[in-house]
């Protein structure tokens, strides 16, 4: 219990962090508060990554290099489904498609190097990224190509009576955010109330318990992996919305990796926490710490948004080494 | 057989096949030109890298199939892909440097971070880089840079333009007191090539320049449109390349910012940087150089000779895109050079060092423009041993929600400004580089 | 039946702890160090040495900085080509600012600037480890190559470095057949250094850590002492390769040459060459060199038709799969396979 002070002093370190702007009178509260809802959106696309990494780190002990080239492949193969389907009847193509790469993974990758260190799992996972980036582009092209959610792009003006110039909102924002609220609750729900649910949390907490009284843990890969795919189509496609889908969307997952050490390998929420806490944290630190730091440093550009999230994972790691919400653990010689 | 035994015989005869690879001869043709050409058709660049070699390869097809060759001599061209990365680029140089019976002609990278490291190259291997409209804006210096020729224009004079443009929109560059000018770039010696002339032309009028750099591959510019929004610049340069300039276009959208407002370079006023972005994208504008898009002489040539007879390198509609055009000039203007150093060596296959004097005493003018077909696509380009870019018209094309419309007036940098700008940096790299000048004079015969 | 050891008795500590204790290996070892520096430079072509061998030697002796720490010492690092730009801006702002400088003391002086930056960001370490330890490496990553781009001073107030040739005592470095030469030494000296470090004392210090690090503390090793070591002499090896890298391979290079691609490439090579293991550097640097412009060249040389974009998306996808193949074939990377055809070696032609 003694780790709670430093994660306090961190925490009110943060928040102090997070209100200096208002508090100091550098930005006016509508601006902040649109740097505020930025910060959040971002973090919702990272919590979705993170996500995807933190249930196959849980089910399989593999660190998921790939996630990011599913999010790429799957957001690849919705807009080019797209293009001669309507819209659903690609998202139903797309989930197929990554409930067979899953399928695929688990039989070409996972157990052939079942057993193996981490470091080889995650060499393989990145074997599997290559393969993927070219396997995308071959298949679908390497242009960009448009996911049309049919939003308007055009942003909306609201609290313009609370705050003067009012607070730009965008409408696929706001879509984004209640797709990924959907998401995690049916995620929770699965996980709490049905059956694979519960034999994938037993194979989480201790696999050869798990196989032991008999959950096959092959299959349970099969259903992670999938899983991890559903995630990554619903990343890719907010992401594809928004800003249209090319070869570039797989680099998002370097972002959910601050995400996954801060929120701990193994927790859904610490990803979901950890993905709103780095976002918020980056824009913030990119939009009032930058310009000053360039300022006083003459430095050519701000762009600490690059670093912040990682040194910020790396902060939190010296306070709880295994994350914010990541099982304890404890050596035995 | 054991799995070890297996495995050593595969990594045996992986040895073999690269000891073959780096050694395989070539069949060496008498009378060639060889092109090397360094695309990328893959990864976070390749929707503005494909247009671009579909064009440079097709030109090199239509000189072939029309005239049979430079003069009778057949240009032999091989791609090669470098994936906008600079290893990739020198392994790439490496590899096509020494092909066809007199070497590579001449090297055109379409990378200014690939530029600078072949820069470095060049002049132990006497290869010329045509860089038209990117590379070294320093390069122009021919005494220095021997090798380098950033045809047609270069940052510098992309920023210079663009704040011409700017100023004449307020009503002479004396109003531009005051006012901010964001710049937003890409965070790598490409885009970080203009904010020396802005910087230097900020001192002279008096504008504010706020620096924003977005890293590659550029997909992330949530926190650079906050800034705009919080500091409301009154233009907006975009230094942008790939999928960055789509996504700039986006943010614009996401945070207001009016498109008119924003003035891309030539690198970030193509089909491919508008069209993701939709309705959104109209009343951006961009600058245009050498070539904008549509189709003349040259293109109905192309289709004739090289689609129509099933060789076409890319797909017919895409034929007179800004970038495609960007190819074709680029391949016209190195097809241009060797012509002009024929004049002078022979009808022959000639080397790098021959193909340098040609590029050096280029001379399109209208007429030649005219004749081969790039009518309304380019000014007129006179190079000499000291100026290895001549000339530097620019114009700002607007796009309309389906097409750019070119807006009257042609804008020449103002090379009062430049040039010692120009001399100085050239100095600072033969310094550091221990660099011997040439003579210009003592090389004229 | 040439590899056999019977018959060599040593009598001596000395002769049971020289690097190479068998006879047959020494003479190949000898003939081998007589071979690259001898026949190599007249047989090569260019070619082969500015995109294979250059890139290969340079790669090798970061990779064995890499395997220092990761494979003898245990610590993941996925950012140790931010230690290789530390080493390469380091020599570069060395090499503009005290121009009278030799250029092995400048080699040797970068290296020790990357040691001190790899031993700041090693201090994680201390408190975390495996994989969470590997993302906070990251930190380093993507902080070092922020401040490349960002530090005007670093680069000279220019967009990218661009150093002179190299000059060694009147001798410039220019020709290929020169960087090969100067490289060649270069690997050679780093390479016995490492091999005589892993099996020192601070080697064992090393791999009692690796191998458990609470029980290396219980016999005396001081955690600080091993993991920072084993960060600084990496990052050395890994700067000295950088500056390498910047002055002799590219010659100019901008922030992006050292970018998180070339820290997964090394970490891959040490994974494929074999973890722990000096030789497994080689072979891995091999295997990454040539590998991907020999997945490049075969359609071509087999005379198939095939775009650059088709060939160039083969090329990553058929480099994806050899991954996962070597990674379940051989887990313990090619120096294994080269130790049991060794083994194998010592028994033909009448294997029991």
């Amino acid at each position: 219990m003694t780790s709670k002070i430093p994660v306090a002093i961190l925490g009110a370190f943060l928040a102090a962090g997070l209100v200096a702007p208002l508090a100091t009178g550098v930005s006016a509260p509508g601006f902040w508060f649109e740097v505020l809802l930025g910060g959040l959106m971002a973090g919702v696309l990272y919590s979705l990554v993170a996500l995807g990494f933190v249930l196959i780190f849980k089910a399989s002990g593999v660190f998921n290099f790939a996630q990011g080239s599913m999010v790429l492949f799957a957001a690849l193969a919705v807009a080019r489904l797209a293009e001669r389907m309507p819209l659903w009847a690609a998202l139903i193509c797309a989930v197929a498609i990554m409930v067979v790469l899953a399928f695929v993974v688990e039989r070409l990758v996972l157990r052939p190097l079942v057993n193996q260190d981490a470091v080889a799992l995650l060499m393989a996972t990145l074997g599997v990224t290559y393969f993927l980036d070219g396997f995308g582009q071959t298949i679908w092209g390497s242009d960009i190509y448009e996911i049309n959610l049919g939003i308007k792009r055009e942003p909306v003006m609201v609290l313009d009576n609370v705050f003067q110039g009012g607070v730009l909102i965008n409408r696929d924002d706001v879509a984004a955010t209640v797709v990924a609220v959907i998401l995690v609750g049916a995620l929770a729900l699965f996980f709490q109330k049905t059956k694979t649910g519960r034999a994938l949390r037993a194979v989480a907490d201790d696999h050869q318990a798990a196989q032991s009284i008999g959950i096959p843990l092959n299959r349970i890969w099969v259903i992670v992996w999938s899983i991890a795919g559903v995630v990554a189509i619903v990343g890719g496609v907010i992401w594809g919305g928004k800003l249209g889908v090319q070869f570039s969307i797989s680099q998002v997952a370097l972002k959910a990796l601050p995400v996954v050490i801060l929120g701990g390998f193994t927790s859904v929420p610490g990803a979901i926490v950890g993905g709103l806490i780095i976002g918020v944290g980056e824009k913030m630190a990119e939009v009032f710490l930058g310009p000053p730091l360039v300022k006083a440093l003459d430095l050519a550009g701000g762009g600490i948004e690059n670093w912040f999230a990682y040194v910020l994972a790396m902060l939190f790691l010296f306070v709880r080494p295994e994350g914010l919400f990541g099982e304890r653990r404890i050596d035995r010689v | 057989m054991d799995k070890h035994l297996k495995i050593g015989l595969a990594l045996a005869a992986l040895a073999a096949a690269g000891s073959l690879a780096g050694e395989a001869a070539y069949a060496q043709q008498a009378k060639e030109q060889f092109f090397p050409v360094l695309v990328y058709r893959t990864g976070p660049y390749a929707p503005n890298g494909v247009p671009f070699a579909n064009g440079y390869v097709d030109y090199l097809k239509l000189v072939n199939a029309r005239d049979g060759g430079i003069n009778g001599v057949k240009i032999a061209f091989e791609e090669c892909e470098t994936g906008y990365a600079t290893d990739r680029g020198v392994e790439c140089y490496e590899r096509l440097k020494g092909k066809g019976p007199t070497g590579a002609t001449v090297f055109q990278p379409l990378s200014t971070g690939i530029t600078f490291a072949l820069t470095d190259k060049s002049f132990g291997d006497h290869i010329p880089l045509i860089t038209a409209g990117y590379g070294r804006a320093d390069s122009v210096d021919g005494t220095v840079f021997g090798w380098n020729f950033p045809l047609g224009g270069t940052y510098w004079d992309a920023a210079d333009i663009l704040i011409q443009h700017v100023g004449k929109k307020e009503g002479g560059v004396a109003n531009l007191k005051g006012k901010k000018i964001a710049l937003v770039y890409h965070d790598s010696p490409y885009g970080k090539e203009p904010i020396a002339l802005l910087q230097e032309r900020a001192k002279m009028y008096g504008y504010d320049l706020i620096l924003l750099p977005v890293t590659h591959p550029g997909v992330e510019q949530k926190a650079t449109w906050l800034q705009i929004r919080q500091n409301r610049p009154d233009y907006v340069f975009l230094w942008g390349w790939g999928v960055m300039n789509s996504t700039a276009i986006k943010e614009a959208v996401a945070t207001g910012y009016p498109r008119e407002k924003m003035y891309g370079v030539w690198w970030s006023g193509a089909e491919p940087d508008v069209t993701p972005a939709g309705e959104g994208a109209k009343g951006y504008n961009a600058l245009v150089f050498l070539a904008p898009a549509g189709q003349g002489g040259v293109h109905k040539d192309i289709i004739k000779y090289v689609y129509d007879k099933g060789q076409g390198t890319g797909k017919k509609e895409e034929i007179g895109d800004v970038l495609y055009n960007r190819g074709l000039t680029a391949a016209m203007m190195a097809v241009e050079g060797v012509k002009r150093a024929q004049l002078k060596y022979g009808k022959k296959p000639l080397t790098g060092q021959q193909v340098r004097w040609g590029l050096e005493n280029l001379a399109i003018d209208d007429a030649a423009i005219k004749r081969l077909g790039f009518t309304g696509f380019m000014s007129p380009i006179a190079t000499s041993c000291v100026d290895h870019e001549g000339g530097s018209a620019a114009q700002v094309h607007t796009w309309d929600g389906t097409k750019w419309n070119v807006q009257p007036g042609v804008y020449h940098a103002d090379q009062q400004v430049i040039k010692p700008m120009i001399r100085a940096s050239a100095e600072k790299y033969a310094q550091e580089k221990k660099l011997s000048k040439r003579d210009c004079a003592k090389e004229a015969d | 039946m040439f590899f056999r050891e019977n018959g060599q008795f040593k009598s001596t500590y000395r002769a049971d702890q020289q690097l190479l204790p068998i006879l047959q290996d020494r003479v190949f070892m000898a003939g081998l160090v007589a071979f690259a520096f001898l026949v190599v430079p007249f047989v090569a072509s260019d070619y082969l040495f500015l995109s294979l061998v250059i890139p290969f030697l340079i790669l090798t002796l970061a990779a064995i900085g890499l395997n220092l720490l990761v494979g003898y010492c245990g610590q993941i690092s996925i950012g140790h080509a931010a230690f290789m730009g530390v080493g390469a801006y380091a020599a570069y702002n060395l090499v503009l600012r005290l121009p009278f400088l030799n250029f092995l003391v400048v080699l040797v002086l970068a290296g020790f600037v990357a040691a001190a930056v790899g031993m700041l960001f090693g201090i994680p370490s201390l408190r975390i480890k495996g994989l969470y330890l590997g993302v906070a490496t990251l930190a380093a990553q993507f902080f070092l190559d922020w401040v490349f781009a960002r530090v005007k001073w670093l680069t000279n107030y220019a967009p990218s470095a661009s150093p002179p040739p190299v000059e060694l005592f009147g001798w410039t470095v220019d020709t290929p057949v020169r960087k090969y030469l100067f490289l060649l030494s270069v690997l050679l000296v780093f390479t016995l250094l490492a091999k005589n470090l892993v099996r020192g004392h601070i080697g064992r210090a090393w791999m009692a850590t690796r191998d458990m690090d609470v029980a290396a503390e219980v016999i005396g090793i001081r955690p600080i002492y091993a993991k920072l070591t084993a960060f600084g002499v990496s990052s050395f090896f890994c700067g000295v390769a950088g500056a390498l890298w910047g002055f002799v391979h590219l010659g100019a290079w901008e922030p992006l040459a050292f970018d998180l691609n070339l820290s997964l490439s090394l970490l891959f090579m040490i994974i494929i060459g074999g973890m722990g293991s000096i030789l497994g550097a080689y072979f891995g640097a091999a295997f990454f060199v040539v590998l991907p412009i020999l997945l490049n060249r075969i359609p071509g040389m087999l005379g198939f038709e095939m775009s650059t974009a088709t060939a160039s998306h083969l090329e990553v996808m058929i480099f994806g799969v050899l991954i996962v193949l070597f990674l379940a074939l051989e887990p313990h990377g090619l120096a294994r396979l080269w130790a049991i055809g060794k083994q194998k070696l010592r028994l033909w032609p009448f294997p029991y």
